[in-house]
């Protein structure tokens, strides 16, 4: 039987975050077994290692391998992060997760707390959730009040401390070292690696940090075992993942699938491409993932390796479908325009060059496009990629550099024509924003 | 040690060395902004990209860790490539106006662009503008030109200790700024002019008055605190336009104090006086050097003759030139009189004939940061020795534990071990204390002549602080030296140090504070030193330098004093108050006039040349001096240079360390009650220390040269039913000054801090102190 859904199954009833309704769903089972059978964290970790459960946050990094990195026997303080800063454009998974089953990444962190030995986790919650910061405080309450959080957890001796804290949304403190610079009260901005947080991370201490997603998974993974998670996806893509769909269909939100489903398969749990019109183009992995054009992204099955083979990333599976009333230049645009205004301003080339390809692409929209633009906005995406201290110069890089590959011949047009491929009035055709009598 | 190839060089390096520490070891200049050999790596300007081989992308050479057998390209096609790009992001919001821009011709990003920059622009889309910031009257703002390099920020926030700088906002619009409605204050602030690579960060004073290839470079040494900081002083047509480090390891390292950096505005101040004066019949005119010499020699005869040579006195500002002071001591000598002194500022002189060397730091400069435990009595550290304590900072933030024992707490931006804010009397008491403690864990006796106290928490702390280290210090600051019992200070912290096994420092208060007593220049037999001099007035006077309303211990005394006189020889570049009472004033040259020495409180002989020619018909001190010496018949002073003085004094080899010693012998240690009264604590404010710095007009701008209040704790000020604001009448042995009432939480019960040296509270006398509301 094929797995399609761990961390979104059973959370139909009407209080699925209440920690009642997840003990009911068999919450907390995972840490229980962990603690009463005495699982040593290597074992823990071992069974991670075999789920090839990968980072959810976009990255990919096998989390068995991350968690052994933390040093054994540090005398001292270890943390373990939660990353639910989520805010990339695209990407909305975590918010649900959060939403309807804040228990589940309760759990996990407490488990991986036990396999990392760290005694306190800090769940770093983006500022523009703040609703969601509120209820996870509520599951926090919850958790500690029935044991599962404090010291000497159900009488085992383990303990661990989490706290909820939450940021005021800047797209920056999404990035592991920012977020850590965020907590501990600084401005959130990267820090230079190395050293890695493994050695050096929050308040100078060993420290891992995970995405929402990916610790929602680790109760599973330890209630089911690693090889039954690792089958339930593909070879190095273990898992399910879930994919937040936005844009031109019929029922836009989240699905979590088995890695490995075709995208086509995912594109019809999703009722199809609105209006019957056909798919234009397809960004994967959220807004810093490369652009595909449909054809090549039909072709694809959502796991991380088909998706890289196809010239893009599976990154926090944020997948972004534009259908053909889509003008690209103006999609470029407002990319570029979110990367600049997100840009921390620490390091050049991503401090100067984000404005500058957003003010290319802008005058490209309007109308005041000069031919050598193009070019000029490749070398300039060239010059920031894999210059900068950490992934926003790339992320900022990607798209542009993918647009202008995959659509060239749509900027050409706005160049040479002053004005866009697609009318204005099908543009506008295509959204709902626009249907006379909706809004 | 790791072994790596740079450019086909094989070199070996430390562990934990970075790939720019590599390159710098064989001489590779890889370019780069952010990356500053003093501050913490930021990577951020991404200028100093390399390529490493194996890695996928360039790497920053400034944070990158060598690895052993590590190959690093930094001229490469991809180095190179990425460095140019590098170049382009950081012009493209970059004003490309050099030519009106201050830091034009000395400007790295301006050096850089030429080797890496482009011949034209590829942007052609809006620049960014941003609005300038206030910094204070030192440190003038062009922020559009700033490229985020935040050398200023690590500078304020590891190296001065206190954060005053930070970068706000994000992307395009980060901007560098002070705290809202803040300036930069500190006494170390100008160093980040240095700092900043580019146009955003300029000298105020200095701002658009000359350029940087139009002056010339000349070596000097400042003449303010002890360390005698090494100097480029840089000049265009005769005049000093501004000054800049000379970077020395051993001294100040690549920094400069703002007095250092800032003090040659007072060398054209309104009262700098060029031509000889006297006053002949109440009448003061200009007169030849001839006359004006040949009127100072009668005048020193003639009271000589009259009164007797004891009638004379000589009283030399610690900022002279170590010539200066040892010819006006042999010209006093050759009168037959022993009372010359340069300790102005000195009130307990009992040490005097107990010394067994020339009080000094006890070590060198550079060994401060291998301290592992200090204890500093008596010093408004920051203010009084700014580099010192820089050095102290930075060894406290890596575990030095280091202890004050001082009236005031003020902010020293370092991390204490242990800290007694007491009043002035009771730091002979604490220091006993410190002492006994210390005895007792040590299992040493302590000297019979310290009589036995009950040790306080804080006392017990800091002995055993000094107890747990294995290279300690016991240093004596400007106030401990100054204090009216400075020798019994002394001599219990030569106790501590003793137990203790320690070394004994005395942070020296002036630029010639050793070299003073080399020199000879204080009584040698029966002499009156300075604070005698003034007590017991002389006849007629010789001062060297010095302000003595200002610069000693009892100004008002010294004011008395020198108008009681019947002749007041005055040798020094200012008017001040000299037209008041002196007979006739000679205009010597400021340290950028004249050549000569400070020997700094390491013991460090320095000697300099004049930097410009003397202004107008000013003459060097040392050679005014040998002339009068010429005209008073005595002999020895045919000096033709003022090396020849200097050897003269130290020899060729101007070898000191045999002449430097702490060592003290027994001092009978009596504890005082505590006063009953209020006791004042008089600070020597860092921008009035002495008369060329108190007319850098730029400094008198700052915080550190607000007026003086009478500030006290509030107990103190309830106690004297006196609120924060209020005028109030100080009176201090027969001088009175009205001042403000402040509230100031960090000064000791009972204290009064009242600073001296400043024309509102130098008409206060010594003793006791009283303050009551208007």
């Amino acid at each position: 039987m094929t797995i399609q859904s761990i961390i979104l199954a059973g959370l139909d009833g009407d209080r699925s975050w209440r920690l009642a309704d997840y003990v009911q769903r068999g919450g907390y089972e995972a840490l229980k077994k962990i603690l009463a059978q005495k699982m040593t964290p290597d074992e823990v970790i071992a069974e991670l290692k075999k789920s090839s459960l990968r980072g959810r946050g976009g990255a990919g990094f096998p989390t068995g391998l991350k968690w052994s990195f933390m040093p054994k026997n540090y005398v001292g303080d270890k943390y373990v992060v939660c990353n639910t800063d989520e805010g990339e454009p695209g990407t909305f998974k975590d918010r649900d997760i959060m939403r309807y089953n804040p228990h589940m990444v309760i759990e996990g962190m407490i488990i991986a707390g036990y396999a990392m030995g760290a005694g306190t986790g800090y769940n770093y919650i983006h500022g523009e959730i703040f609703d969601l910061y509120l209820r996870f405080e509520e599951a926090l309450e919850e958790a500690r009040a029935a044991g599962f959080l404090g010291s000497d957890i159900l009488g085992s001796g383990f303990s661990f401390n989490l706290h909820a804290h939450h940021g005021y949304g800047a797209y920056i403190c999404g990035e592991e070292t920012a977020l850590l610079e965020s907590i501990e009260g600084k401005k959130g901005q990267p820090r230079y690696k190395p050293p890695f947080p493994a050695s050096f991370g929050l308040y100078g201490k060993p420290t891992t940090i995970n995405n929402t997603e990916t610790f929602a998974a680790v109760p599973w993974i330890i209630n089911n075992g690693g090889e039954k998670y690792l089958e339930a996806g593909k070879p190095n893509n273990g898992g399910t993942k879930i994919f937040s769909v936005s844009g031109h269909v019929n029922r836009p939100g989240v699905y979590e699938v088995a890695m490995g489903t075709p995208f086509a398969t995912l594109l019809e749990m999703c009722g199809g491409m609105r209006g019957g019109r056909k798919l234009k183009a397809c960004i994967p992995g959220g807004s810093s993932a490369p652009v595909l054009p449909a054809d090549i992204m039909m072709d694809c099955t959502l796991d991380y390796d088909s998706i890289s083979k196809a010239g893009s990333m599976l990154g926090s599976g944020a997948v972004i479908i534009m259908d053909e009333t889509v003008c690209m230049v103006k999609a470029l645009e407002r990319l570029s325009y979110f990367y600049h205004e997100e840009s921390c301003g620490q390091c050049t080339p991503c401090r100067e060059g984000t404005g500058w390809m957003y003010r290319v692409v802008h005058r490209i929209e309007h109308g005041l496009g000069r031919p050598e633009d193009l070019d000029l906005l490749t070398s300039v995406a060239d010059n920031i990629c894999g210059r900068t201290i950490c992934a926003l110069g790339d992320a900022a890089a990607f798209p542009v550099k993918s647009f202008v590959k995959h659509f060239r011949s749509e900027f050409e047009y706005h160049i040479e024509n002053k004005k866009c491929l697609v009318p204005p009035d099908v543009q506008r055709s295509g959204s709902d924003f626009f249907v006379a009598g909706k809004n | 040690m790791l072994q790596l190839e740079i450019d086909g060089k094989q070199i070996e390096v430390p562990e934990g060395s970075t790939v720019m520490d590599a390159a710098r070891q064989i001489g590779t200049f890889i370019p780069h902004f952010c990356y500053h050999k003093k501050l913490s790596i930021a990577a951020s300007c991404r200028m100093c990209l390399v390529q490493v081989e194996k890695a996928p992308k360039p790497m920053p050479a400034c944070a990158t860790p060598v690895t052993n057998g590590m190959k690093v390209m930094t001229r490469s096609e991809v180095a190179v490539k990425a460095q140019k790009d590098v170049m382009e992001f950081l012009l493209i919001n970059h004003p490309l106006d050099c030519p009106i821009c201050d830091q034009g011709g000395e400007c790295q990003l301006q050096d850089l662009s030429v080797g890496y920059g482009g011949m034209a622009s590829r942007y052609q889309e809006e620049k960014r503008v941003v609005v300038n910031k206030n910094l204070g009257p030192l440190v003038s703002t062009d922020m559009t030109r700033c490229i985020h390099c935040t050398r200023c920020v690590r500078f304020t926030a590891e190296i001065g200790g206190f954060q005053e700088m930070g970068q706000a906002f994000r992307n395009e619009h980060a901007e560098i700024m002070p705290f809202i409605e803040s300036t930069v204050d500190t006494e170390l602030s100008g160093n980040i002019i240095d700092l900043c690579p580019v146009g955003a960060l300029t000298s105020k004073p200095f701002r658009f008055s000359a350029r940087a290839w139009e002056m010339s470079r000349r070596k000097s040494v400042s003449p303010h605190d002890g360390l005698g900081s090494n100097l480029v002083v840089q000049t265009k047509l005769d005049r000093v336009k501004r000054v800049l480090p000379l970077e020395n390891e051993d001294v100040n390292e690549c920094w400069l104090s703002d007095k250092d950096r800032f003090s040659y505005e007072g060398l054209t101040a309104e009262d700098r006086i060029t031509r000889p004066m006297i006053k002949e019949g109440g009448q003061w005119r200009e007169v030849d050097w001839h006359t004006a010499l040949e009127f100072a020699a009668k005048a020193v005869k003639g009271a000589a003759a009259e009164h007797g040579a004891a009638s004379l006195g000589a009283l030399a500002s610690p900022h002279s030139t170590l010539e200066e002071l040892y010819l006006l001591q042999k010209l006093v000598r050759g009168l037959g009189c022993d009372n010359v002194d340069f300790r102005l500022r000195q009130s307990d002189f009992s040490a005097d004939g107990k010394r067994m060397g020339v009080p000094w730091l006890g070590m060198k400069i550079a060994q401060i940061p291998k301290l592992d435990r200090v204890l500093v009595v008596g010093s408004f550290l920051r203010k009084d020795h700014p580099l010192l304590a820089l050095r102290l900072r930075q060894a406290a933030r890596k575990g030095t534990q280091v202890s004050v024992i001082h009236p005031t707490r003020d902010a020293l931006f370092m991390p204490l071990a242990a800290r007694a804010v007491v009043a002035p009397d009771q730091m002979v008491g604490t220091l006993a204390q410190v002492a006994q403690a210390l005895a007792g864990i040590k299992g040493v006796a302590l000297d019979a002549s310290v009589p036995a106290v009950t040790v306080g928490d804080e006392a017990k702390k800091m002995a055993e602080s000094l107890a747990s280290g294995a290279n300690g210090a016991v240093f004596l600051g400007n106030l401990a030296q100054q204090h009216a019992c400075a020798s019994t200070l002394h001599f219990l912290a030569e106790e501590i140090s003793r137990v203790g096994g320690l070394t004994l420092g005395f942070l020296g208060e002036a630029a010639n504070s050793v070299g003073g007593y080399l020199a000879g220049a204080l009584p040698a037999v029966d002499g009156l030193n300075a604070a005698r001099m003034l007590a017991e007035p002389r006849k007629a006077y010789v001062v060297l330098g010095a302000e003595p309303e200002l610069d000693c211990a009892d100004g008002a005394q010294a004011l008395a004093a020198m108008e009681a006189a019947q002749a007041v020889i005055v040798l020094s570049p200012f008017k001040g108050r000299a037209t008041e009472y002196a007979s006739v004033i000679l205009p010597v040259a400021p340290f950028t006039e004249t050549s000569g020495t400070f020997v700094n409180t390491e013991g460090r002989v320095q000697s300099f040349n004049a930097v410009v020619r003397p202004l107008d018909e000013t003459r060097p001190g040392w050679k005014v001096l040998r002339v009068l010496g010429n005209l008073l018949g005595h002999s020895g002073f045919d000096y033709d240079s003022s090396e020849a003085v200097r050897h003269d004094l130290l020899g060729e080899s101007a070898e000191v360390s045999s002449k430097l010693s702490n060592g003290l012998s027994r001092i009978a240690v009596t504890l005082k009650p505590a006063a009953a009264g209020l006791q004042r604590v008089a600070d020597v404010p860092i921008h009035f220390a002495d008369s060329l710095v108190r007319r850098a007009e730029s400094l008198q701008k700052t915080k550190d040269a607000r007026p003086p209040m009478a500030a006290m704790n509030a107990a103190t000020l309830a106690g004297l039913g006196l609120s924060a604001g209020d005028k109030v009448k100080v009176k201090q042995g027969a001088g009175v000054a009205v001042l403000s009432a402040a509230l100031d939480d960090t000064i000791a019960a009972g204290c009064v801090r009242v600073s001296a040296a400043h024309p509102t509270t130098c008409g206060l006398g010594a003793g006791e102190i009283t303050v009551e509301r208007v």
